[in-house]
């Protein structure tokens, strides 16, 4: 059994009614959000970082967070997305040469919620059996009937990355020197910084578009190709976006690649379906495997959502990649167009490098359309 | 692509004996693979010559060679098998080494068997340091500036361009046998020679050290379709300087950031694949916590212990997939055995804390060297679980059975600060506990200890956090919080209640009505993301309990922790034995231990296992939760016989024998007067506390005398004393080591040695067999050469060691196992020790007579009798064929200890040789231990005066007329004369020098040492360095008169050419 300290300021409600106590840190906050599980054992500052889990309060499955710190390099984005992250055991001592503050620190000047000595397994086998649930976190010590409330009154938004993707159209550089540069247009949902690393370093120049930038604005930019980038909430509330990548799709033959959120769209945008995972799938463990390749790849996963299969095939899409665990859609292709999508992170960041080959292979859809055209 | 279809018959090699190095993890490996085999119908044969081992019992392989592990044996048996495929992969290098060597002299090839798994260019790219640092630069990997060398010039050389330290590692050895760090010039050339010798090769390595970056290791799978996945990632808490087998290691890595986890995890990745291995492989990793940078320091191309720990840390059967995948699978056509549900090719991920800490065997070797370095020294290990480090070091600590309270040690407690200081820089066994003092007396704070160790800083606060809290707890006041608090940081409740000074009753009611017990976590390879279905728990203190209790009736089996020198895997294999006879007679059988090297523990042996330490905390929590019918304590050797007291007085029903008649068994005073009542002999003796007693007691019974401290058992610090100097000096020692208790001192019959174990139900017994030991009595039981059946007893002395059975078990009321040790001087039978227990004969017995002794142990402990079994009672029918135990040392691994036998234990392992022909059985024997046995040559001889008599010059002449010339020194030189016997004379300086001649000429060798030491455990004396160096460089040393006259019919017989015949156990005996 569990014994708390008598002076519990760390709250964890979940709608059901389960009451999980242990103790604060980081920010002084109470937040609403849907409660999910990770399940990596490194990589939370970038798992903290990635625009995806806003709206999210994250169970990190594995108990001793913080051991290494934080570090100036690690970030997925400028600020912590999370709505708040519940721990077993939190680290104030970390180690590692490139740390520059403690976990607690980071939370703290973020303005995010943390809550630590819980029992992490039980909650997330709470979530498995019956899926993602709304939760309020607080460090604030407020009741139970108040965070009921807060709970019974709170919704659940799905149309987060609206919120998440830049607000203004920006351009990023390719990095190093590769031979020719790429112009990619990026619709972005809420990118991972890794995302836009990966692109850059394989001779990309980026332009960064807001949600619902128009077809033509990105058309008139003369891209090379089209990026779909991951992001939060649920696909089936970006109807603006998905309007915009069936327009592209009708309206260019240009190589495209989403990932994630952009793989969700893309399969909307063809008239295909999402639908949402009982608890989704968010780690760096799963294996998967595809059937152009026949090997399979561990992966680094981070979704709540899934494409249907039966939804796709009849719309020009073969399906490329499956989760070994479930047999969910993990990638598809279209069968005449250059337009391919995953719905893991080849990006990592964190999680296994195995996948990084479907960046190249876009960059080499891009260079065959060069020749073509 | 499933199972290749043109295998239907599969020959495994197993590893062979155990030493330092190479212990129960092949067990466990080759059991794995065995099954995974089998499940798929394909036949399987087994080629092991340990018989202590649960792979080569009935229902694991198909067929059963327990043979030496020899390319005679292997040739034969495969020309007459004919397999399809061999398994090289899970018989640790002694497997790899063999299969090296078959399929390089195209002996695989000539009968059509196929190398699986692994291929002969993957194993010496590996393996071979030089083709190693070829591949891994042609790949980009980075490996430290080094060389290989063949003579000592290239090492001068190398030093002078790199400078020191420098690592020494030989090729193709266990272990890291011979390796270590030179500082200076003077260690170099020592680590050199014994390098080159070591090697099987005469190559080493010198390589640029990197002591003090981190060592990681990642455990990788590969399949034939190039898929990779890591199973489980390990931080050593020690950094790179003391070998992994020695170190404290933590899974997962604590102190990396994704990025530099991903960077390692790239490279092991790329390291397979470059290798081409199909299965499992261990590769590891230095990383400079400052730069970032990395080097890879070895790859192991095979399942090993790591890969072992990394099973158990992750819940992953590495074996059985990597069997499978030998056979053709893919990791994505496996499911994960596990979870039954999701697919095998996955990353496991861990929710918990692993701690491994190592079992060295220094409490037995008191002048070997404590130091640790690249060389392994360890038995063995334990493992534990746990939710947060802190918990998981002190549960593994708890675990390790030392005289440890937690980060206590009384003789660390007790040093000055300078020598304290001294001893943490000298990086010991102790090290770890050091640590922990220091930063009780605040002599350093972290930073310093970091600057001084290099042990990450992560590490170093966890530990300063367990001392903080030690501070609180001696501060006061003990509230509910800080109970609890301490519990789940792992303190036990004696060092809640001795850093407090509460008393038991209100901790316990502290705990009671706050409800502070642990619940049970299950390991399930995925973090809880899936459902599970193996029963694999451990405990943390937190809120769910996971461990649903079954409405069957239930038996707890306690095992035997880690494997030490005197409890080794024999008795993991009576473990498994009585769980499989457990669930057979209709009872839910649970065991709980804490080695993860074991079949014991692996998940689908028992019907619930609780990978936990054997701490009585730990054992009262599971009893609790299950509420067993009973407990077996028999099985686990003394380690679970040493629970028995506490258990009793706690009202738990052990079953078999009573505690009171276990202590009865155990407490020396109270059963040598049961033994008089009974009117059966033991050697005299006395109980004495101080010198004047000792003398006293001289004068009556005579020189030779058997001397041990009192309640001490297994042989520990005991010694044959012949005159009054050794007896002056061991009373020394002994009162040291423990001053509470008496010394006793007994009669030393010099007679045969005889152990019978039988297995009794309260009114009956049945001896399956009687052992007669090749040496005489004296040399500790597990170091003789022992046969079975007898070989020398006659009808009627046989006939009185069942009586003198039937009546110690009836007067003891032993229900299930006895092992008890008799000598006969030819005259009278004596009792020399009872064991009310599980002994290490009982696997072999079991084997060679195929009475199924656990089995029926575990029977008759629940009400069942022995006169209804098929096997009926009394002494069992002798088989036809001799099996010859024949022991083996680790001896050459431990630097300064001393080889010479005697009542103190020092084998690590068996093997067994199996014959009609009692000659043929021993030679086989000799073989299979791997011993050096020469057809000619010179042989060095020296006797202390007790053994020069008629019996040792008959043996000598019979050398000598074998065609050896003899040496001796001057001690021994006119014996030989008096005897006629032709000798030469030599010195033990020339002695020392002939035996590490390297030249090509032959004639200044020394292939045999017979040497019959004054005083054993000297280092000062004469002969120690004469025996060290000789077991070094792999001569054969008899300290036994006895062994070397058996050792002589080995030697005949090769002299002879003696062709051997190899069969299959069941069609033996």
């Amino acid at each position: 059994m569990m014994v708390t300290a008598d002076k519990t300021e760390g709250l964890i409600y979940l709608e059901d009614g389960s009451v999980f106590k242990g103790r604060g840190f980081g920010a002084k906050k109470t937040a609403v959000g849907e409660l999910v599980f990770n399940t990596s054992m490194t990589g939370y500052q970038e798992i903290l970082t990635d625009p995806s889990y806003k709206g999210q309060i994250i169970n990190m499955t594995y108990p001793l967070m913080g051991n290494y710190g934080i570090s100036v390099e690690d970030n997925e984005s400028e600020k912590i997305h999370a709505f708040g992250l519940v721990i077993k055991d939190l680290c104030d001592e970390p180690s590692n040469s490139r740390s520059v503050m403690s976990m607690r620190q980071w939370l703290e000047k973020n303005n995010v919620p943390g809550v630590f000595g819980v029992d992490t397994r039980k909650i997330t086998k709470k979530i498995r059996n019956e899926g993602t649930v709304k939760c309020v976190i607080s460090t604030e010590g407020i009741s139970i009937g108040e965070a009921k409330r807060l709970c019974d009154e709170g919704s659940l938004r799905g149309d987060w990355m609206k919120e998440a993707a830049t607000e203004k159209k920006y351009v990023l550089e390719p990095l190093g020197e590769e031979g020719r540069a790429f112009n990619v247009a990026v619709l972005d949902f809420g990118v991972k910084g890794s995302i836009l690393k990966s692109l850059r370093e394989r001779g990309c120049r980026l332009t960064v578009y807001p949600y619902g930038t128009k077809a033509e604005e990105i058309l008139g930019g003369k891209p090379d190709g089209v990026f779909l980038t991951n992001g939060p909430g649920d696909p089936e509330e970006a109807s603006e976006a998905v309007e915009e990548v069936r327009s592209l799709i009708r309206n260019s033959e240009l190589p495209m690649f989403g990932i994630c959120m952009g793989h969700q769209i893309l399969a909307i945008a063809l008239g295909g379906k999402t639908y949402k995972l009982k608890y989704g799938h968010r780690g760096g463990n799963h294996g998967v495997y595809d059937k152009n390749t026949k090997r399979s790849y561990i992966t680094s996963q981070n979704h709540g959502y899934a494409v249907q299969h039966e939804s796709i095939i009849l719309k020009g899409m073969e399906v490329t990649h499956l989760n070994l665990n479930d047999g969910t859609v993990e990638g598809m292709e279209h069968r005449d167009l250059p337009v391919f999508s995953v719905q893991f992170h080849p990006e990592a960041s964190p999680g296994p490098n195995d996948n990084a080959y479907l960046f190249d292979r876009f960059i080499s859809l891009m260079e065959k359309e060069g020749e073509n055209a | 692509m499933p199972k290749k279809p043109s295998l239907n018959k599969i020959l495994i090699i197993g590893s062979g004996p155990i030493v330092i190095g190479q212990a129960a993890e092949f067990d466990y490996a080759g059991t794995q693979a065995c099954k995974a085999i089998r499940e798929e119908g394909i036949e399987t044969i087994l080629v092991n010559s340990n018989p202590a081992t649960i792979m080569t019992d009935k229902g694991i392989a198909d067929k059963v060679y327990m043979e030496p592990l020899t390319e005679e044996a292997l040739e034969q048996i495969l020309e007459k098998e004919r397999p399809d495929g061999m398994l090289a992969g899970f018989g640790g290098q002694t497997g790899l080494n063999l299969a090296m060597e078959l399929e390089g002299k195209g002996i695989l090839a000539r009968y059509g068997t196929k190398l699986l798994g692994v291929n002969r260019e993957s194993i010496r790219k590996a393996e071979d340091r030089e083709e190693f640092k070829k591949l891994m630069e042609e790949i980009g990997e980075p490996v430290p500036g080094s060389i290989i060398a063949t003579s000592m010039d290239e090492c001068y050389k190398f030093v002078e361009k790199e400078g020191f330290p420098v690592i020494i590692r030989p090729a193709y050895t266990l272990g890291g046998t011979g390796g270590g760090i030179a500082e200076n010039k003077e260690e170099l050339e020592q680590l050199c020679y014994k390098g080159m010798e070591n090697s099987a090769i005469g190559q080493i390595l010198l390589e640029k050290s990197v002591a003090g970056w981190k060592e990681i290791e990642y455990e990788v799978i590969r399949d034939g379709r190039d898929n990779c996945i890591i199973i489980c990632s390990m931080e050593n808490l020690d950094p790179v300087g003391v070998h992994t087998g020695d170190s404290i290691v933590v899974a997962p890595t604590q102190t990396l950031r994704d990025e530099e986890y991903q960077m390692l995890r790239d490279a092991s990745i790329k390291i397979i694949r470059s290798l081409k291995i199909e299965g499992g492989c261990n590769v590891q990793f230095a990383l400079d916590p400052e730069s970032g940078d990395y080097i890879v320091i070895e790859v192991n191309p095979r399942v090993s212990r790591s890969s072992a720990l990394a099973s158990k840390a992750a819940g992953y059967p590495i074996a059985k997939i990597a069997a499978k995948i030998a056979l053709g699978y893919n990791l994505d056509e496996l499911s994960n055995y596990v979870t039954q549900t999701t697919s095998a090719c996955f990353e496991p991920v861990l929710d918990y804390v692993v701690v491994k800490f190592p079992k060295w065997p220094f409490d037995k070797f008191r002048t070997a060297s404590r130091r640790l370095g690249t060389q392994m020294k360890a038995t063995g290990e334990v493992m534990s679980i746990c939710r947060t480090f802190e918990s998981a070091l002190l549960k593994a600590l708890t675990s390790i059975e030392i005289k440890c309270d937690g980060l206590h040690i009384p003789f660390v407690s007790g040093l000055d600060d300078e020598r304290l200081t001294e001893k943490l820089k000298a990086c010991d066994d102790e090290r770890i506990f050091c640590i922990a003092e220091v930063m009780r007396r605040e002599l350093m704070d972290v930073e310093e200890l970091y600057e001084l160790l290099k042990i990450d800083r992560w590490f170093l606060n966890k530990i300063k956090g367990i001392i903080d809290l030690e501070r609180r707890l001696k501060a006061g006041p003990l509230s509910k919080e800080l109970v609890y608090e301490a519990e789940s940081r792992g303190f036990t409740d004696s060092d809640i209640m001795m850093m407090s000074g509460v008393s038991g009753a209100v901790l316990q009611d502290i705990r009671v009505y706050n409800d502070i017990y642990p619940v049970y976590k299950m390991v399930d390879t995925c973090g809880g993301e899936f459902d599970a279905a193996t029963p694999y728990y451990y405990s943390c203190y937190d809120e769910e309990d996971e461990s649903v209790r079954s409405p069957e009736e239930k038996i707890l089996v306690i095992g035997s922790g880690p494997i030490r020198i005197g409890q080794g895997i024999e008795f993991d294999y009576c473990c498994v034995q009585g769980v499989w006879a457990i669930k057979e007679l209709g009872y839910e059988a649970i065991i709980m231990n804490n080695n993860p090297e074991t079949v014991s523990t692996d998940f689908d042996t028992s019907d619930k296992l609780y990978f936990e330490s054997l701490h009585i905390d730990n054992v009262m929590n599971v009893i609790k939760r299950e509420r067993p019918y009973g407990v077996i304590l028999q099985f686990g050797g003394q380690t679970s016989l040493n629970l028995a007291e506490k258990l009793n007085s706690r009202s738990i029903n052990i079953l078999g024998t009573s505690f009171e008649n276990i202590d009865l068994a155990e407490d020396r005073e109270k059963f040598c007067q049961l033994l008089a009542e009974l009117k059966i002999d033991v050697p005299e003796g006395a109980a004495v506390t101080n010198q004047e007693e000792a003398f006293e007691a001289v004068r009556r019974l005579g020189y030779p005398l058997v001397v041990r401290p009192s309640y001490v058992i297994g042989g520990r610090a005991m010694q044959v004393v012949y005159n009054d100097v050794e007896l002056t000096r061991y009373l020394k020692e002994a009162v040291s080591l423990s001053t509470e208790h008496p010394v006793l001192i007994d009669q030393y019959i010099q007679g045969k040695e005889i152990e019978v174990d039988a297995i009794a139900d309260g009114e009956d017994i049945l001896i399956p067999g009687i052992m007669e030991h090749v040496e005489r009595a004296g040399v500790h039981s597990g170091d003789s050469i022992s046969v079975y059946p007898d070989f020398s007893l006659s009808e009627e002395v046989e006939n009185q060691l069942l009586d003198y059975t039937e009546r110690i078990a009836k007067a003891l009321e032993v229900v299930g196992l006895v092992n008890i040790q008799y000598a006969y001087d030819g005259k009278k039978i004596y009792v020399i020790e009872v064991n009310p227990r599980a002994s290490r004969t009982v696997p072999i017995l079991s084997k060679v007579t195929k009475v199924p002794m656990v089995k029926l142990a575990v029977a008759a402990m629940l009400g069942h009798k022995l006169r209804d079994s098929e096997y009926g009672t009394g002494l069992y029918k002798k088989s036809r064929e001799y099996a010859v135990k024949v022991p083996v040392f680790s001896s050459a691994k431990l630097t300064d200890m001393d080889i010479a036998l005697g009542p103190e234990m020092k084998s690590t392992g068996e093997v067994l040789g199996i014959d009609e022909d009692l000659d043929k059985a021993l030679y086989k024997g000799f073989l299979g231990a791997g011993m050096d046995i020469p057809t000619e040559g010179n042989i060095f001889v020296t006797l202390r005066d007790a053994e020069q008599n008629q019996y040792t010059a008959d043996i000598l002449r019979d050398y000598s007329e074998a065609g050896f010339k003899l040496y001796v020194t001057d001690d021994t030189a006119d014996f030989m004369k008096a005897h006629d016997i032709e000798a030469q004379p030599m010195d033990y300086d020339t002695a020392q020098k002939w035996i590490t001649n390297h030249s090509s000429d032959s004639s200044e060798r020394i292939s045999l040492v017979i040497n019959l030491p004054v005083v054993a455990n000297r280092k000062e004396n004469d002969s120690f360095p004469v025996r060290r160096k000789a077991i070094e460089r792999g001569i054969s040393v008899m300290t036994c008169m006895d062994t070397a006259k058996v050792f002589l019919k080995a030697i005949k017989l090769k002299q002879r050419g003696v062709k051997l015949k190899y069969r299959e156990i069941t069609q033996q005996l």
